[in-house]
């Protein structure tokens, strides 16, 4: 926690035993006929080997296409990454040519996604679509990738999995469905699984069976997790760390304990603020007023700012840094401490 | 702006009621000559009471019926079996202008802000549509002027009456939907998912408008959502729905807090909450599988085989929802307790 690199660092190899993941200084924007959208405007974060980031973030926040950059599945055009390093084991995977990456992809980092159903493919068995990454990626002969696929079905605990090799997508529930899908991304072993909204799209109690198979995973395969959310009910479940984002930055990096108990950045505070608890009843909700930014006229100063109750001159004048708060956290404000000790809202 | 509906009504009265409500929605085989080789059962027999002011929140998960419940207190679908009175008046054996009349009194909001406003039509013309069907509830020369308070009263610019869907927010084009099914003055206001495709911070907002309208106009609500922590917020009453059926209901509290149904016990515990501290001491209820499908539900409890309390009569006898032991509220169990330790 405390060597992360809170600004943009001189590139230089991770030292041994560094960070798994490295995100540095990242900008990527989309170019339209209407202009150009400032996505992601300098995103810097790293993950450790074995440990579970969630990025949390609400729609156009650019938590998705971060994680789109380090899979190097972008749409460019219109996605442009202006500059950044995404550094994996100290090697910058945006060098690489797409022969590399395509290395790095499936092996190293794999990804699922929230809507199982269409990242699946109709037309062929799921049997058939687990084992063509092995046939593919690993030369494996057919009858040896589908013993492997029985085993992945079985890994993610689908029922009678040697039965249900040749069942087509359909035919499985949502919560199989992402069972598939994991099994997919689990069969290359990789390092670092990235979950894009991965229950979203699930009901409560089929949630909770994919978070719980998802931590297991995580723990029996030595896995680091990026997971990308908007619940903070789910973060809290399952996260170590947490970076919140606002408009393509990443407003607030902490712990996850941390951050619950005393958010430092105005917009977590509002988000926590503004949700109805299950375990009360409350009276009226608090809400962050007004709307998030049109990404291609982004606030001066800080972009939070037209929303904020904490707004003074100086966040309409002057972006502010990551402020690094005593214990190991950042938060990009420029009235962090004041925000973090307020207690009273 | 004056008041469209009068408040001054008691509260506690009942406005809807609904009489064992079924909708089979049949499975067909062949082409000419179809046969009906079964049904899907998405509504199964479901009885409930909506008083005045109050909001009764519907929750479930996917599949269980809770929109399809919606669609026919609209008389969007027709039931196969069932009664329901909105205000005395038979809402399912009318039809024409009577039919017509209690409509005006009944709308809703749907889920999605994108889909369920017509992207040619400015949002003067989409609230003001309802005033075509019912020219009676606001005489032509004024329709403009009712529109443009109705944007105002949802917290909307009155002069971007000339707009069109696209240019606004999913906030605030949920905000559009509301003003319109509050545009013939209606009573109870059935709210699918209102607020479960906004982000969470725009989610607050429009929480607190449909609480808000409530107060200033009187109006019943009944909020199907599947988010549990919304529900609690919102809800004086919930009714928790399970493969068609209601399966426990009851005020905030005894739902919330002294739930007797397994189902709601394993529902609630597995609803996650923020709050990093609460990982350790909360226990979840795990289930087992898969919501069975509607088409081929289980004998006797629907839910029986994602319990832990099954017994063989489960499997027998069809549990009612009425008020059991364990807390003096309606729950479908034969083994209904509350929750030991939590």
């Amino acid at each position: 926690m405390s060597q992360h690199a809170v600004r943009p660092t001189p590139a230089s190899p991770t030292p041994p035993g560094g960070h798994l993941l490295e995100v540095r200084d990242l900008h990527v924007e989309f170019r339209t006929g209407e202009g150009v959208a400032k996505v992601i405007n300098g995103v810097s974060y790293h993950l450790d080997p074995g440990e579970t980031l969630a990025v949390l973030g609400e729609s156009g926040s650019g938590k998705s296409v971060t994680a789109q950059a380090i899979m190097g599945i972008l749409d460019t055009p219109p996605a442009h990454i202006s500059s950044g390093q995404i550094l994996y084991q100290g090697r910058d995977l945006l060098g690489l040519s797409e022969e590399q990456r395509r290395q790095v992809r499936g092996k190293e980092i794999a990804m699922i996604f929230q809507d199982a159903l269409s990242a699946l493919n109709p037309v062929f068995p799921v049997g058939w679509q687990i084992g063509e990454t092995l046939r593919q990626r690993l030369g494996m002969s057919r009858a040896d990738a589908r013993r492997r696929a029985v085993e992945l079905m079985d890994l993610v605990q689908i029922p009678g999995a040697a039965k249900r090799l040749g069942d087509y997508p359909h035919q499985f529930s949502g919560g199989m469905r992402q069972r598939v899908m994991i099994a997919m991304a689990l069969a290359m072993e990789p390092k670092l699984l990235i979950a894009d909204e991965p229950t979203t799209a699930l009901d409560v109690t089929v949630q909770a069976q994919i978070m719980d198979l998802l931590a297991d995973l995580r723990r029996d395969l030595d896995m680091a997790m990026i997971l990308i959310t908007h619940d903070l009910g789910v973060v809290a479940d399952v996260a170590d760390r947490i970076a919140v984002m606002y408009a393509g930055r990443i407003v607030e990096h902490a712990d996850v304990r941390s951050l619950y108990r005393a958010p430092a950045h105005p917009y977590t505070k509002g988000l926590l603020a503004s949700i109805p608890r299950l375990d009360q009843r409350g009276g009226k909700l608090s809400t962050i007023q007004g709307l998030p930014p049109n990404l291609m006229r982004i606030p001066s100063g800080c972009p939070f700012h037209p929303r904020c109750p904490y707004a003074q001159q100086v966040c309409v004048d002057v972006v502010p840094h990551d402020l690094v708060l005593g214990d190991g956290r950042t938060s990009a404000c420029h009235f962090a401490q004041e925000v973090r000790d307020d207690r009273a809202s | 702006m004056t008041a469209p509906a009068s408040p001054t009504k008691v509260r506690g009265e009942t406005i809807l009621s609904v009489n064992h409500l079924v909708k089979h929605f049949p499975i067909t085989q062949g082409v000419l000559l179809k046969k009906k080789v079964g049904a899907v059962k998405a509504v199964d027999g479901v009885s409930f009471e909506l008083r005045r002011g109050e909001t009764l929140g519907i929750v479930g998960e996917s599949g269980c019926g809770k929109s399809t419940l919606a669609r026919l207190l609209m008389r969007l679908e027709k039931p196969t079996a069932g009664r329901a009175t909105l205000a005395g008046r038979d809402l399912f054996s009318t039809s024409g202008a009577e039919l017509r009349r209690i409509r005006r009194n009944m709308q809703m909001v749907m889920q999605d802000p994108y889909t369920s406003l017509n992207p040619r039509m400015t949002v003067g013309d989409i609230i003001g549509e309802p005033f075509e069907i019912h020219p009676e509830a606001a005489p032509k020369g004024s329709r403009q002027r009712r529109v443009q308070e109705l944007l105002d009263v949802v917290g909307l610019n009155p002069e971007h009456i000339n707009r069109y869907p696209h240019q606004f927010s999913g906030g605030q084009r949920q905000r559009i939907g509301i003003a319109r099914a509050l545009a013939l003055r209606p009573e109870v206001i059935v709210c699918d998912e209102p607020v479960s495709a906004l982000d969470v911070s725009i989610q607050a907002q429009v929480i607190n408008l449909l609480e808000q309208l409530q107060d200033e106009f009187g109006l019943s609500y009944i909020f199907i959502a599947h988010d549990l922590s919304v529900v609690r917020h919102i809800s004086d009453r919930i009714a928790v729905m399970y493969l068609g059926r209601i399966v426990e209901i009851g005020t905030e509290d005894e739902i919330y807090e002294r739930a007797t149904h397994p189902y709601t016990q394993a529902l609630l515990s597995a609803a996650p909450v923020p709050d990093p501290d609460a990982r350790e001491h909360r226990t979840v209820i795990r289930l087992k599988g898969d919501v069975p499908s509607p088409a081929d539900p289980p004998s006797g409890c629907h839910f029986r085989t994602r319990c832990w309390k099954a017994q063989e009569i489960c499997a027998v006898q069809d549990p009612q929802t009425v008020l059991r032991a364990a807390d003096p509220h309606p729950s479908a169990c034969h083994f209904a307790e509350l929750r030991p330790g939590v």
